[in-house]
């Protein structure tokens, strides 16, 4: 399975969702299939994707928060998904796309790569209540279902390939981005 | 010396002078009262972080989200969060104010802290960012609201270093 393919399935789900991604592939990939005001691209700060994602679940309860996240950047924190699982905002869904690869700059392995690290059992283990390890498409849309249609904070593991696009760029300035984001947020109730 | 419990009552007053009802904090010898009060006030949120540096993600978080809010840390959680302040904060012009317990400078009589409590200020005038020395009472709540008030007004992350003269007391 690619992300991009997760991404594609998601984005309308996506639609009133307030969303943060991390860097380069991941952020590229949801750009691409056309930016909303709604998306917060994090370029850089790795791992601290989720903790965006906490701050505005825990301060817009009312709205669903999707983080798309790697797995090298949650396992430069993470503590983020012991905190996450302390405060367990029902409204919260956190997506790691583990591709076993330090994949936008230049594909090293990752530790996830061997298989040794799970980072679903992590997830587990750090006490979030609804977490699903998916290695199919099919499998990840059922998770994706299943965590929209939940009220409960939701870990979701896709193992995908290392794959990405084969250009990157945004019309969209980093602190233009985050002006944006907060406005649309501010304008939204 | 203990930590002032007094002294800590008028920070967490000018914390809540200032309209913040969400906190970050990892706690600290010199912020366990302010952390005790945070816990018993209905009226605040406190979100006690694994890293210090979670907490800069969870700041931007709410601020997109519309919610004042300050962090409290101490120095060596301050030093510990620099990615998270220069790549998100800085990066992406979202406001932080925190306020740091600051060990480790004069009268510190334990060593692990001393390190850090002299390069503090030295990193924090690295980076270019807002700060001042809080020591006094009877000004840490006009303190506060200004370091809040700069760090939306200039959308820069600001810090208010909580000194020993200001957090430690004979009560
Ligand atoms: C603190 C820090 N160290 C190293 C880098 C270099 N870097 C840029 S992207 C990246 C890998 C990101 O991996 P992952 O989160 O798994 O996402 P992927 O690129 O695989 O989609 C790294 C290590 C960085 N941006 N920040």
């Amino acid at each position: 399975m690619k992300r991009s393919e997760c991404i594609k399935a998601l984005y309308e789900e996506l639609e009133d969702c307030l969303v943060v991604t991390i860097m380069g592939a991941c952020a590229q990939e949801l750009y691409d299939l056309g930016h909303r005001e709604n998306f917060f691209y994090l370029q850089h700060a790795m791992g601290l994707a989720s903790s965006i994602g906490l701050g505005l679940a825990l301060n817009r309860p009312h709205d669903r928060v999707v983080v798309l996240d790697g797995d090298g950047s949650v396992l430069m924190n993470l503590g983020t998904l012991t905190t996450l699982a302390r405060y367990r905002p029902a409204n919260l869904i956190h997506i790691i796309f583990d591709n076993g690869s330090l994949l936008s700059t230049g594909g090293f392995a990752s530790h996830t790569t061997s298989g040794i690290t799970d980072l679903a059992a992590i997830a587990r283990g750090a006490g979030v209540p609804n977490v699903a390890l998916t290695t199919t498409a099919y499998e990840f849309m059922e998770a994706s279902a299943d965590a929209f249609e939940r009220n409960e904070l939701s870990v979701i593991v896709a193992k995908v390939e290392a794959t990405g696009p084969d250009h990157f760029g945004m019309d969209l300035k980093l602190p233009e981005n985050a002006f944006r984001f907060e406005r649309y947020i501010k304008e939204k109730n | 010396m203990t930590v002032s419990r007094e002294n800590s009552k008028m920070v967490y007053q000018g914390i809540k002078d200032a309209g913040v009802r969400f906190l970050t904090a990892l706690p600290e010898t010199w912020l366990v009262y302010l952390l005790q009060m945070a816990e018993d006030d209905p009226q605040m949120t406190l979100i006690e972080v694994a890293k210090e540096e979670e907490a800069v993600g969870i700041a931007a978080g709410a601020h997109f989200a519309g919610t004042p809010n300050i962090m409290l840390l101490q120095n060596h959680g301050f030093l510990g969060s620099i990615n998270g302040i220069v790549s998100l904060a800085m990066l992406y012009r979202v406001p932080l104010c925190m306020l740091i317990a600051h060990r480790g400078h004069m009268g510190e009589p334990y060593p692990w802290h001393t390190q850090g409590g002299m390069v503090t200020e030295p990193v924090l005038r690295g980076l270019g960012l807002p700060f001042d020395y809080a020591r006094e009472p009877r000004k840490i709540g006009k303190q506060i609201h200004e370091a809040y008030t700069l760090s939306r007004s200039s959308l820069v992350p600001t810090a208010l270093l909580l000194t020993r003269d200001l957090m430690e007391g004979d009560e």
